[in-house]
Protein backbone atom coordinates (compact mmCIF):
# COMPACT_ATOMS: atom_id res chain seq x y z
CA UNK A 1 0.00 0.00 0.00
CA UNK A 2 2.92 2.33 0.57
CA UNK A 3 4.63 1.53 -2.72
CA UNK A 4 5.12 4.97 -4.25
CA UNK A 5 5.00 3.37 -7.71
CA UNK A 6 1.32 2.80 -7.15
CA UNK A 7 0.47 5.92 -5.23
CA UNK A 8 -3.03 6.86 -6.14
CA UNK A 9 -4.76 10.03 -4.90
CA UNK A 10 -8.14 8.31 -5.18
CA UNK A 11 -7.50 5.48 -2.71
CA UNK A 12 -9.08 7.19 0.28
CA UNK A 13 -12.21 8.13 -1.66
CA UNK A 14 -12.38 4.62 -3.06
CA UNK A 15 -12.32 3.10 0.43
CA UNK A 16 -14.96 5.58 1.62
CA UNK A 17 -17.29 4.66 -1.21
CA UNK A 18 -16.77 0.92 -0.70
CA UNK A 19 -17.53 1.35 3.00
CA UNK A 20 -20.69 3.32 2.21
CA UNK A 21 -21.85 0.65 -0.23
CA UNK A 22 -21.31 -2.05 2.41
CA UNK A 23 -23.42 -0.15 4.95
CA UNK A 24 -26.20 0.35 2.43
CA UNK A 25 -26.22 -3.34 1.47
CA UNK A 26 -26.47 -4.40 5.12
CA UNK A 27 -29.29 -2.00 5.99
CA UNK A 28 -31.71 -1.48 3.10
CA UNK A 29 -33.86 0.90 5.17
CA UNK A 30 -30.83 3.14 5.51
CA UNK A 31 -30.33 3.04 1.78
CA UNK A 32 -33.39 5.23 1.27
CA UNK A 33 -32.41 7.71 3.96
CA UNK A 34 -28.88 7.77 2.63
CA UNK A 35 -29.81 8.09 -1.04
CA UNK A 36 -28.20 11.51 -1.27
CA UNK A 37 -25.00 10.20 0.23
CA UNK A 38 -24.97 7.16 -2.04
CA UNK A 39 -25.37 9.33 -5.14
CA UNK A 40 -22.36 11.33 -4.00
CA UNK A 41 -20.17 8.23 -3.76
CA UNK A 42 -18.39 8.06 -7.04
CA UNK A 43 -16.06 5.35 -8.21
CA UNK A 44 -12.80 6.62 -9.66
CA UNK A 45 -12.43 6.13 -13.37
CA UNK A 46 -9.20 5.46 -15.20
CA UNK A 47 -8.07 6.43 -18.67
CA UNK A 48 -4.96 5.86 -20.74
CA UNK A 49 -2.78 8.76 -21.87
CA UNK A 50 0.41 8.90 -23.92
CA UNK A 51 2.71 11.90 -24.16
CA UNK A 52 6.39 12.72 -24.52
CA UNK A 53 8.32 13.93 -21.50
CA UNK A 54 11.80 15.35 -22.04
CA UNK A 55 11.99 13.56 -25.39
CA UNK A 56 10.91 10.17 -24.05
CA UNK A 57 7.56 8.57 -24.98
CA UNK A 58 5.55 7.72 -21.86
CA UNK A 59 2.28 5.85 -21.46
CA UNK A 60 0.16 5.86 -18.33
CA UNK A 61 -3.19 4.65 -17.06
CA UNK A 62 -4.36 7.40 -14.70
CA UNK A 63 -7.29 8.24 -12.46
CA UNK A 64 -8.95 10.96 -14.55
CA UNK A 65 -8.43 13.39 -11.67
CA UNK A 66 -4.64 13.20 -11.94
CA UNK A 67 -3.12 16.56 -12.79
CA UNK A 68 -0.17 16.76 -15.14
CA UNK A 69 1.86 17.81 -12.08
CA UNK A 70 0.93 14.67 -10.13
CA UNK A 71 1.53 12.45 -13.17
CA UNK A 72 5.04 13.90 -13.54
CA UNK A 73 5.95 13.69 -9.87
CA UNK A 74 4.11 10.67 -8.51
CA UNK A 75 3.95 8.39 -11.54
CA UNK A 76 7.02 9.33 -13.59
CA UNK A 77 9.09 10.33 -10.54
CA UNK A 78 10.24 13.56 -12.13
CA UNK A 79 10.24 15.39 -8.82
CA UNK A 80 12.09 18.45 -10.06
CA UNK A 81 8.73 20.06 -10.82
CA UNK A 82 7.35 21.26 -7.50
CA UNK A 83 3.90 21.43 -5.93
CA UNK A 84 3.52 24.75 -4.15
CA UNK A 85 -0.04 26.06 -3.87
CA UNK A 86 -1.61 23.50 -6.27
CA UNK A 87 -3.98 26.28 -7.44
CA UNK A 88 -2.04 28.14 -10.13
CA UNK A 89 -1.06 30.99 -7.86
CA UNK A 90 2.63 30.36 -7.14
CA UNK A 91 4.19 29.04 -10.39
CA UNK A 92 6.34 26.34 -8.69
CA UNK A 93 4.77 23.72 -11.01
CA UNK A 94 5.60 25.57 -14.25
CA UNK A 95 6.56 23.27 -17.13
CA UNK A 96 6.78 23.81 -20.88
CA UNK A 97 4.10 22.00 -22.91
CA UNK A 98 4.22 22.16 -26.71
CA UNK A 99 6.50 25.19 -26.43
CA UNK A 100 4.34 27.14 -23.94
CA UNK A 101 4.88 27.53 -20.20
CA UNK A 102 1.84 26.46 -18.17
CA UNK A 103 0.88 25.64 -14.58
CA UNK A 104 0.99 21.84 -14.53
CA UNK A 105 -1.24 21.80 -11.43
CA UNK A 106 -4.19 23.29 -13.33
CA UNK A 107 -4.36 20.82 -16.18
CA UNK A 108 -5.29 17.14 -16.25
CA UNK A 109 -2.84 14.52 -17.47
CA UNK A 110 -5.55 13.04 -19.74
CA UNK A 111 -5.86 16.39 -21.54
CA UNK A 112 -2.30 15.99 -22.85
CA UNK A 113 -2.58 13.05 -25.22
CA UNK A 114 0.23 13.60 -27.76
CA UNK A 115 1.73 16.60 -25.95
CA UNK A 116 5.45 17.28 -25.65
CA UNK A 117 6.33 18.16 -22.08
CA UNK A 118 9.64 19.67 -20.95
CA UNK A 119 10.43 19.76 -17.24
CA UNK A 120 13.47 21.11 -15.41
CA UNK A 121 15.07 17.66 -15.81
CA UNK A 122 14.77 18.04 -19.59
CA UNK A 123 16.45 21.44 -19.72
CA UNK A 124 19.78 20.27 -18.33
CA UNK A 125 21.50 18.21 -15.68
CA UNK A 126 24.33 18.90 -13.20
CA UNK A 127 26.99 17.94 -15.76
CA UNK A 128 25.39 19.82 -18.60
CA UNK A 129 23.49 22.82 -17.29
CA UNK A 130 21.09 24.79 -19.44
CA UNK A 131 22.39 28.38 -19.73
CA UNK A 132 19.46 29.55 -17.57
CA UNK A 133 20.33 27.04 -14.86
CA UNK A 134 23.99 28.16 -14.97
CA UNK A 135 22.93 31.81 -14.73
CA UNK A 136 20.71 31.14 -11.69
CA UNK A 137 23.71 29.47 -9.98
CA UNK A 138 26.07 32.30 -10.95
CA UNK A 139 23.70 35.05 -9.77
CA UNK A 140 22.46 33.22 -6.67
CA UNK A 141 18.90 33.37 -8.01
CA UNK A 142 17.39 31.41 -5.12
CA UNK A 143 17.70 30.72 -1.44
CA UNK A 144 15.74 27.60 -0.45
CA UNK A 145 15.44 26.52 -4.08
CA UNK A 146 11.85 25.24 -3.96
CA UNK A 147 10.48 27.68 -6.55
CA UNK A 148 13.61 27.44 -8.72
CA UNK A 149 12.59 24.72 -11.23
CA UNK A 150 9.39 26.65 -11.96
CA UNK A 151 11.29 29.94 -12.14
CA UNK A 152 13.77 28.48 -14.63
CA UNK A 153 11.15 26.84 -16.89
CA UNK A 154 9.18 30.09 -16.79
CA UNK A 155 12.28 32.18 -17.54
CA UNK A 156 13.29 30.06 -20.55
CA UNK A 157 9.77 30.39 -22.00
CA UNK A 158 9.62 34.10 -21.12
CA UNK A 159 12.66 34.85 -23.29
CA UNK A 160 11.11 32.80 -26.11
CA UNK A 161 7.87 34.84 -25.78
CA UNK A 162 9.81 38.13 -25.99
CA UNK A 163 11.69 36.82 -29.03
CA UNK A 164 8.39 35.82 -30.66
CA UNK A 165 7.06 39.37 -30.17
CA UNK A 166 4.36 38.53 -27.61
CA UNK A 167 3.55 41.81 -25.82
CA UNK A 168 3.13 42.22 -22.06
CA UNK A 169 1.26 44.54 -19.72
CA UNK A 170 4.28 46.88 -19.51
CA UNK A 171 5.05 46.92 -23.26
CA UNK A 172 4.55 50.59 -24.20
CA UNK A 173 4.24 50.17 -27.96
CA UNK A 174 2.26 47.09 -29.00
CA UNK A 175 4.06 47.20 -32.36
CA UNK A 176 7.52 48.19 -31.14
CA UNK A 177 10.49 45.91 -30.71
CA UNK A 178 10.10 43.66 -27.65
CA UNK A 179 13.16 43.98 -25.42
CA UNK A 180 14.11 41.99 -22.30
CA UNK A 181 14.25 45.03 -20.02
CA UNK A 182 14.07 44.61 -16.24
CA UNK A 183 10.49 45.90 -16.29
CA UNK A 184 9.52 43.35 -18.95
CA UNK A 185 11.20 40.48 -17.09
CA UNK A 186 9.55 41.41 -13.79
CA UNK A 187 6.08 41.68 -15.33
CA UNK A 188 6.37 38.48 -17.37
CA UNK A 189 7.70 36.53 -14.37
CA UNK A 190 4.95 37.72 -12.00
CA UNK A 191 3.31 34.27 -12.03
CA UNK A 192 6.34 32.82 -10.21
CA UNK A 193 6.48 33.63 -6.52
CA UNK A 194 9.74 33.38 -4.54
CA UNK A 195 9.03 33.66 -0.81
CA UNK A 196 12.76 33.84 -0.05
CA UNK A 197 12.73 37.04 -2.09
CA UNK A 198 15.52 36.29 -4.54
CA UNK A 199 13.80 38.39 -7.18
CA UNK A 200 16.60 40.88 -7.93
CA UNK A 201 19.08 38.03 -8.51
CA UNK A 202 16.55 36.14 -10.64
CA UNK A 203 16.13 39.22 -12.85
CA UNK A 204 19.93 39.49 -13.21
CA UNK A 205 20.21 35.83 -14.20
CA UNK A 206 17.48 36.13 -16.84
CA UNK A 207 18.90 39.40 -18.17
CA UNK A 208 22.29 37.77 -18.61
CA UNK A 209 20.86 34.88 -20.60
CA UNK A 210 18.88 37.41 -22.66
CA UNK A 211 22.23 38.82 -23.72
CA UNK A 212 22.16 41.96 -21.61
CA UNK A 213 25.08 42.79 -19.36
CA UNK A 214 23.93 42.13 -15.82
CA UNK B 1 -11.69 16.31 -6.09
CA UNK B 2 -14.80 14.23 -6.86
CA UNK B 3 -14.34 11.44 -9.39
CA UNK B 4 -15.60 12.00 -12.93
CA UNK B 5 -15.66 10.27 -16.27
CA UNK B 6 -13.85 11.89 -19.18
CA UNK B 7 -14.16 12.00 -22.94
CA UNK B 8 -12.55 13.89 -25.81
CA UNK B 9 -14.79 15.19 -28.58
CA UNK B 10 -13.86 16.26 -32.11
CA UNK B 11 -16.82 18.35 -33.30
CA UNK B 12 -19.27 20.82 -31.71
CA UNK B 13 -22.09 18.37 -32.54
CA UNK B 14 -20.32 15.61 -30.59
CA UNK B 15 -19.78 18.02 -27.72
CA UNK B 16 -23.45 18.97 -27.70
CA UNK B 17 -24.54 15.32 -27.84
CA UNK B 18 -22.22 14.42 -24.96
CA UNK B 19 -23.60 17.29 -22.88
CA UNK B 20 -27.19 16.27 -23.61
CA UNK B 21 -26.44 12.68 -22.58
CA UNK B 22 -24.70 13.45 -19.25
CA UNK B 23 -26.65 15.37 -16.66
CA UNK B 24 -23.69 16.50 -14.55
CA UNK B 25 -21.35 17.19 -17.47
CA UNK B 26 -19.12 20.21 -17.96
CA UNK B 27 -16.99 21.26 -20.88
CA UNK B 28 -13.29 21.68 -20.15
CA UNK B 29 -10.88 23.71 -22.31
CA UNK B 30 -8.03 25.53 -20.52
CA UNK B 31 -9.26 24.26 -17.18
CA UNK B 32 -7.44 26.98 -15.24
CA UNK B 33 -10.58 28.06 -13.37
CA UNK B 34 -12.62 24.83 -13.45
CA UNK B 35 -9.89 22.58 -12.02
CA UNK B 36 -9.13 25.10 -9.28
CA UNK B 37 -12.81 24.96 -8.29
CA UNK B 38 -12.99 21.17 -8.66
CA UNK B 39 -10.08 20.73 -6.25
CA UNK B 40 -12.07 22.71 -3.70
CA UNK B 41 -15.24 20.74 -4.58
CA UNK B 42 -17.03 23.99 -5.40
CA UNK B 43 -17.52 22.49 -8.87
CA UNK B 44 -18.32 18.76 -8.87
CA UNK B 45 -19.01 17.64 -12.45
CA UNK B 46 -19.67 13.91 -12.93
CA UNK B 47 -18.38 14.00 -16.50
CA UNK B 48 -15.84 16.20 -18.30
CA UNK B 49 -16.09 16.81 -22.02
CA UNK B 50 -12.66 17.87 -23.30
CA UNK B 51 -13.31 20.34 -26.13
CA UNK B 52 -9.66 21.20 -26.79
CA UNK B 53 -9.65 19.31 -30.09
CA UNK B 54 -12.56 21.20 -31.64
CA UNK B 55 -11.43 23.36 -34.57
CA UNK B 56 -12.34 26.57 -32.76
CA UNK B 57 -8.85 28.02 -32.36
CA UNK B 58 -8.73 30.45 -35.31
CA UNK B 59 -9.05 34.23 -35.53
CA UNK B 60 -10.65 35.17 -38.85
CA UNK B 61 -11.79 38.35 -40.57
CA UNK B 62 -15.57 38.61 -40.93
CA UNK B 63 -17.24 39.75 -44.19
CA UNK B 64 -18.39 42.88 -42.29
CA UNK B 65 -14.78 43.86 -41.52
CA UNK B 66 -14.67 42.62 -37.94
CA UNK B 67 -12.97 39.64 -36.32
CA UNK B 68 -14.32 36.22 -35.39
CA UNK B 69 -12.39 34.80 -32.44
CA UNK B 70 -12.68 31.04 -31.95
CA UNK B 71 -13.77 29.93 -28.49
CA UNK B 72 -10.49 28.05 -27.97
CA UNK B 73 -8.11 30.87 -28.90
CA UNK B 74 -5.76 31.18 -25.93
CA UNK B 75 -5.56 34.54 -24.16
CA UNK B 76 -1.86 34.94 -25.09
CA UNK B 77 -2.55 34.32 -28.78
CA UNK B 78 -5.50 36.72 -28.82
CA UNK B 79 -3.48 39.52 -27.19
CA UNK B 80 -0.59 38.95 -29.61
CA UNK B 81 -2.72 38.77 -32.77
CA UNK B 82 -1.72 41.53 -35.17
CA UNK B 83 -5.27 42.58 -36.04
CA UNK B 84 -6.26 42.72 -32.37
CA UNK B 85 -3.21 44.81 -31.49
CA UNK B 86 -3.86 47.17 -34.42
CA UNK B 87 -7.65 47.59 -34.38
CA UNK B 88 -8.77 46.41 -30.95
CA UNK B 89 -5.88 47.50 -28.71
CA UNK B 90 -8.37 47.78 -25.84
CA UNK B 91 -8.82 44.00 -25.95
CA UNK B 92 -5.08 43.27 -26.17
CA UNK B 93 -4.42 45.58 -23.21
CA UNK B 94 -7.21 44.06 -21.10
CA UNK B 95 -5.96 40.52 -21.74
CA UNK B 96 -2.38 41.45 -20.86
CA UNK B 97 -3.57 43.05 -17.61
CA UNK B 98 -5.06 39.74 -16.46
CA UNK B 99 -3.61 36.65 -14.77
CA UNK B 100 -0.02 35.46 -15.39
CA UNK B 101 1.91 34.38 -18.48
CA UNK B 102 1.36 30.71 -17.61
CA UNK B 103 -2.40 31.14 -17.16
CA UNK B 104 -2.83 33.22 -20.33
CA UNK B 105 -1.11 30.45 -22.29
CA UNK B 106 -3.86 28.01 -21.27
CA UNK B 107 -6.97 30.12 -20.67
CA UNK B 108 -9.34 30.35 -23.61
CA UNK B 109 -11.64 33.07 -24.93
CA UNK B 110 -14.82 31.21 -23.95
CA UNK B 111 -13.42 30.09 -20.60
CA UNK B 112 -12.43 33.65 -19.74
CA UNK B 113 -16.06 34.77 -20.28
CA UNK B 114 -17.30 31.88 -18.14
CA UNK B 115 -14.86 32.23 -15.24
CA UNK B 116 -16.49 32.45 -11.87
CA UNK B 117 -16.20 35.07 -9.16
CA UNK B 118 -13.23 35.26 -6.80
CA UNK B 119 -15.46 36.38 -3.92
CA UNK B 120 -13.68 34.92 -0.85
CA UNK B 121 -16.98 33.62 0.55
CA UNK B 122 -17.72 31.72 -2.69
CA UNK B 123 -14.34 30.02 -2.25
CA UNK B 124 -14.78 29.31 1.48
CA UNK B 125 -16.95 26.18 1.55
CA UNK B 126 -17.44 26.55 5.33
CA UNK B 127 -19.47 29.74 4.74
CA UNK B 128 -22.96 30.23 3.32
CA UNK B 129 -23.00 31.47 -0.29
CA UNK B 130 -26.07 31.77 -2.50
CA UNK B 131 -23.97 31.39 -5.62
CA UNK B 132 -22.34 28.14 -4.46
CA UNK B 133 -25.32 26.75 -2.50
CA UNK B 134 -28.55 28.47 -3.60
CA UNK B 135 -30.65 29.62 -0.65
CA UNK B 136 -27.88 29.31 1.95
CA UNK B 137 -27.36 33.05 2.37
CA UNK B 138 -24.67 35.59 1.52
CA UNK B 139 -21.71 35.90 3.85
CA UNK B 140 -20.23 38.79 1.89
CA UNK B 141 -23.05 41.18 2.78
CA UNK B 142 -21.95 42.34 6.19
CA UNK B 143 -18.65 40.51 5.75
CA UNK B 144 -15.32 41.60 4.35
CA UNK B 145 -16.45 43.21 1.11
CA UNK B 146 -13.64 45.53 0.05
CA UNK B 147 -13.09 43.65 -3.25
CA UNK B 148 -16.77 43.15 -4.04
CA UNK B 149 -19.42 44.78 -6.19
CA UNK B 150 -21.02 48.19 -5.69
CA UNK B 151 -23.58 48.20 -8.50
CA UNK B 152 -25.86 45.61 -10.11
CA UNK B 153 -25.93 43.75 -6.78
CA UNK B 154 -28.89 42.17 -4.98
CA UNK B 155 -29.78 41.14 -1.44
CA UNK B 156 -28.64 37.63 -2.42
CA UNK B 157 -25.16 38.38 -3.83
CA UNK B 158 -22.55 41.14 -4.19
CA UNK B 159 -19.91 39.14 -6.09
CA UNK B 160 -17.97 40.71 -8.98
CA UNK B 161 -17.22 39.20 -12.36
CA UNK B 162 -13.41 38.90 -12.39
CA UNK B 163 -12.62 39.10 -16.12
CA UNK B 164 -10.59 41.91 -17.70
CA UNK B 165 -11.14 40.56 -21.23
CA UNK B 166 -14.92 40.73 -20.90
CA UNK B 167 -14.80 44.42 -19.90
CA UNK B 168 -13.00 45.28 -23.14
CA UNK B 169 -15.40 43.08 -25.12
CA UNK B 170 -18.35 44.92 -23.56
CA UNK B 171 -16.94 48.26 -24.73
CA UNK B 172 -16.32 46.75 -28.18
CA UNK B 173 -19.93 45.43 -28.51
CA UNK B 174 -18.80 41.82 -28.95
CA UNK B 175 -21.30 39.10 -29.84
CA UNK B 176 -21.10 35.54 -28.45
CA UNK B 177 -21.87 32.72 -30.91
CA UNK B 178 -23.12 29.46 -29.42
CA UNK B 179 -24.34 26.00 -30.36
CA UNK B 180 -27.28 24.61 -28.40
CA UNK B 181 -27.44 20.94 -27.39
CA UNK B 182 -29.94 20.36 -30.21
CA UNK B 183 -27.34 21.65 -32.69
CA UNK B 184 -28.91 25.02 -33.54
CA UNK B 185 -26.70 28.10 -33.46
CA UNK B 186 -27.57 31.43 -31.87
CA UNK B 187 -25.91 34.73 -31.02
CA UNK B 188 -26.01 36.61 -27.71
CA UNK B 189 -24.77 40.18 -27.35
CA UNK B 190 -22.11 40.59 -24.68
CA UNK B 191 -24.47 43.01 -22.91
CA UNK B 192 -26.99 40.19 -22.44
CA UNK B 193 -24.51 37.36 -21.91
CA UNK B 194 -23.81 37.84 -18.18
CA UNK B 195 -26.81 38.05 -15.86
CA UNK B 196 -27.31 40.16 -12.76
CA UNK B 197 -27.73 38.07 -9.60
CA UNK B 198 -31.27 38.99 -8.54
CA UNK B 199 -32.43 36.10 -6.37
CA UNK B 200 -30.66 33.48 -8.54
CA UNK B 201 -26.96 34.39 -8.30
CA UNK B 202 -25.97 30.83 -9.26
CA UNK B 203 -27.32 31.52 -12.77
CA UNK B 204 -24.51 33.62 -14.20
CA UNK B 205 -24.99 33.67 -17.97
CA UNK B 206 -27.67 33.41 -20.65
CA UNK B 207 -26.34 30.00 -21.72
CA UNK B 208 -28.73 27.08 -21.57
CA UNK B 209 -27.68 23.76 -20.12
CA UNK B 210 -25.20 22.10 -22.48
CA UNK B 211 -24.93 25.15 -24.75
CA UNK B 212 -21.40 25.55 -26.14
CA UNK B 213 -19.67 28.82 -27.01
CA UNK B 214 -18.23 28.55 -30.53
CA UNK B 215 -16.80 32.03 -31.05
CA UNK B 216 -16.86 35.68 -30.08
CA UNK B 217 -17.31 38.17 -32.92
CA UNK B 218 -16.10 41.76 -32.83
CA UNK B 219 -17.85 44.32 -35.05
CA UNK B 220 -15.68 46.37 -37.46
CA UNK B 221 -13.12 48.60 -35.68
CA UNK B 222 -14.47 51.93 -34.40
CA UNK B 223 -11.08 53.70 -34.27
CA UNK B 224 -10.36 56.20 -31.51
CA UNK B 225 -7.85 55.99 -28.71
CA UNK B 226 -8.04 52.75 -26.71
CA UNK B 227 -7.05 52.76 -23.03
CA UNK B 228 -7.45 49.95 -20.48
CA UNK B 229 -6.44 51.02 -16.98
CA UNK B 230 -6.50 48.48 -14.16
CA UNK B 231 -6.11 49.50 -10.52
CA UNK B 232 -5.19 46.70 -8.12
CA UNK B 233 -3.43 46.00 -4.84
CA UNK B 234 -0.15 45.04 -6.53
CA UNK B 235 1.38 45.95 -9.88
CA UNK B 236 0.88 42.56 -11.55
CA UNK B 237 -1.03 39.29 -11.23
CA UNK B 238 -3.99 40.49 -9.15
CA UNK B 239 -7.68 41.01 -9.76
CA UNK B 240 -8.95 44.54 -10.30
CA UNK B 241 -10.29 46.77 -7.59
CA UNK B 242 -11.47 48.91 -10.49
CA UNK B 243 -10.65 48.74 -14.18
CA UNK B 244 -11.67 51.18 -16.89
CA UNK B 245 -11.92 50.30 -20.58
CA UNK B 246 -12.33 53.44 -22.69
CA UNK B 247 -12.46 54.27 -26.37
CA UNK B 248 -12.16 58.00 -26.91
CA UNK B 249 -12.78 59.61 -30.30
CA UNK B 250 -11.06 62.82 -31.49
CA UNK B 251 -14.29 64.79 -30.91
CA UNK B 252 -14.36 63.71 -27.26
CA UNK B 253 -17.19 61.21 -27.61
CA UNK B 254 -16.59 57.59 -26.78
CA UNK B 255 -17.41 54.46 -24.82
CA UNK B 256 -16.64 53.38 -21.27
CA UNK B 257 -16.98 50.00 -19.53
CA UNK B 258 -15.87 49.39 -15.96
CA UNK B 259 -14.63 46.17 -14.34
CA UNK B 260 -14.28 45.13 -10.70
CA UNK B 261 -17.43 46.93 -9.63
CA UNK B 262 -20.34 44.71 -10.69
CA UNK B 263 -21.46 41.11 -11.32
CA UNK B 264 -20.84 41.73 -15.04
CA UNK B 265 -18.77 44.12 -17.16
CA UNK B 266 -20.48 47.41 -16.30
CA UNK B 267 -21.47 49.76 -19.10
CA UNK B 268 -24.44 52.12 -19.41
CA UNK B 269 -24.58 53.57 -22.91
CA UNK B 270 -26.65 56.54 -21.67
CA UNK B 271 -23.82 57.66 -19.39
CA UNK B 272 -21.48 57.96 -22.38
CA UNK B 273 -23.44 60.94 -23.68
CA UNK B 274 -21.68 62.88 -20.88
CA UNK B 275 -18.13 61.97 -22.03
CA UNK B 276 -17.30 65.55 -23.02
CA UNK B 277 -18.38 66.82 -19.58
CA UNK B 278 -15.69 64.75 -17.90
CA UNK B 279 -15.25 61.73 -15.70
CA UNK B 280 -17.59 62.72 -12.87
CA UNK B 281 -20.56 63.15 -15.18
CA UNK B 282 -19.95 59.70 -16.67
CA UNK B 283 -19.40 57.87 -13.40
CA UNK B 284 -22.42 59.62 -11.83
CA UNK B 285 -24.44 57.91 -14.56
CA UNK B 286 -22.66 54.56 -14.24
CA UNK B 287 -23.15 54.43 -10.48
CA UNK B 288 -26.58 56.08 -10.19
CA UNK B 289 -28.06 52.86 -8.77
CA UNK B 290 -24.99 51.84 -6.75
CA UNK B 291 -25.46 50.09 -3.40
CA UNK B 292 -21.93 50.01 -1.99
CA UNK B 293 -21.00 48.61 1.40
CA UNK B 294 -18.99 50.52 3.98
CA UNK B 295 -15.91 48.54 2.84
CA UNK B 296 -16.19 49.19 -0.89
CA UNK B 297 -17.78 52.61 -1.30
CA UNK B 298 -14.28 53.87 -2.19
CA UNK B 299 -14.70 52.16 -5.58
CA UNK B 300 -16.99 54.92 -6.87
CA UNK B 301 -14.36 57.57 -6.19
CA UNK B 302 -11.61 55.30 -7.50
CA UNK B 303 -13.56 54.67 -10.73
CA UNK B 304 -14.14 58.39 -11.23
CA UNK B 305 -10.47 59.25 -10.71
CA UNK B 306 -9.30 56.36 -12.87
CA UNK B 307 -11.60 57.44 -15.69
CA UNK B 308 -10.39 61.02 -15.26
CA UNK B 309 -6.81 59.86 -15.68
CA UNK B 310 -7.76 57.72 -18.68
CA UNK B 311 -9.56 60.64 -20.39
CA UNK B 312 -6.56 62.91 -19.82
CA UNK B 313 -4.26 60.28 -21.34
CA UNK B 314 -6.59 59.65 -24.28
CA UNK B 315 -6.94 63.35 -25.10
CA UNK B 316 -3.25 64.12 -24.45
Amino acid sequence: MTDPQHWDPSRRDLMVSVAAAAVLAAAPELAKAGAGLASESRMPTYAPVAFTVNGEARQLEVDTRTTLLDALRERLHLTGTKKGCDHGQCGACTVIVDGHRINSCLTLAVMHEGSEVTTIEGLGDPDNLHPMQAAFVKHDGYQCGYCTPGQICSAVATLAEIKAGVPSHVTEDLFGEMLPTDAEIRERMSGNICRCGAYSNIVEAIAEVAGRRA
Amino acid sequence: MKAFTYERVATPAEAAAAAAKNDGAKFIAGGTNLLDLMKLEIETPTHLIDVNRLALDKIEATPEGGLRIGALVRNTDLAAHEGVRRDYALLARALLAGASGQLRNRATTAGNLLQRTRCPYFYDTAQPCNKRTPGSGCSAIGGFSRQLAVVGVSDACIATHPSDMAVAMRALDAVVETVKPGGEARTISIADFHRLPGNTPHVETALEKGELIAAVTLPPPVGGKHVYRKVRDRASYAFALVSVAAIVQPDGSGRVAVGGVAPKPWRIEGAEADMRRGAKAVTDGLFADARPTHDNEFKRTLAQRTLGSVLTEARG
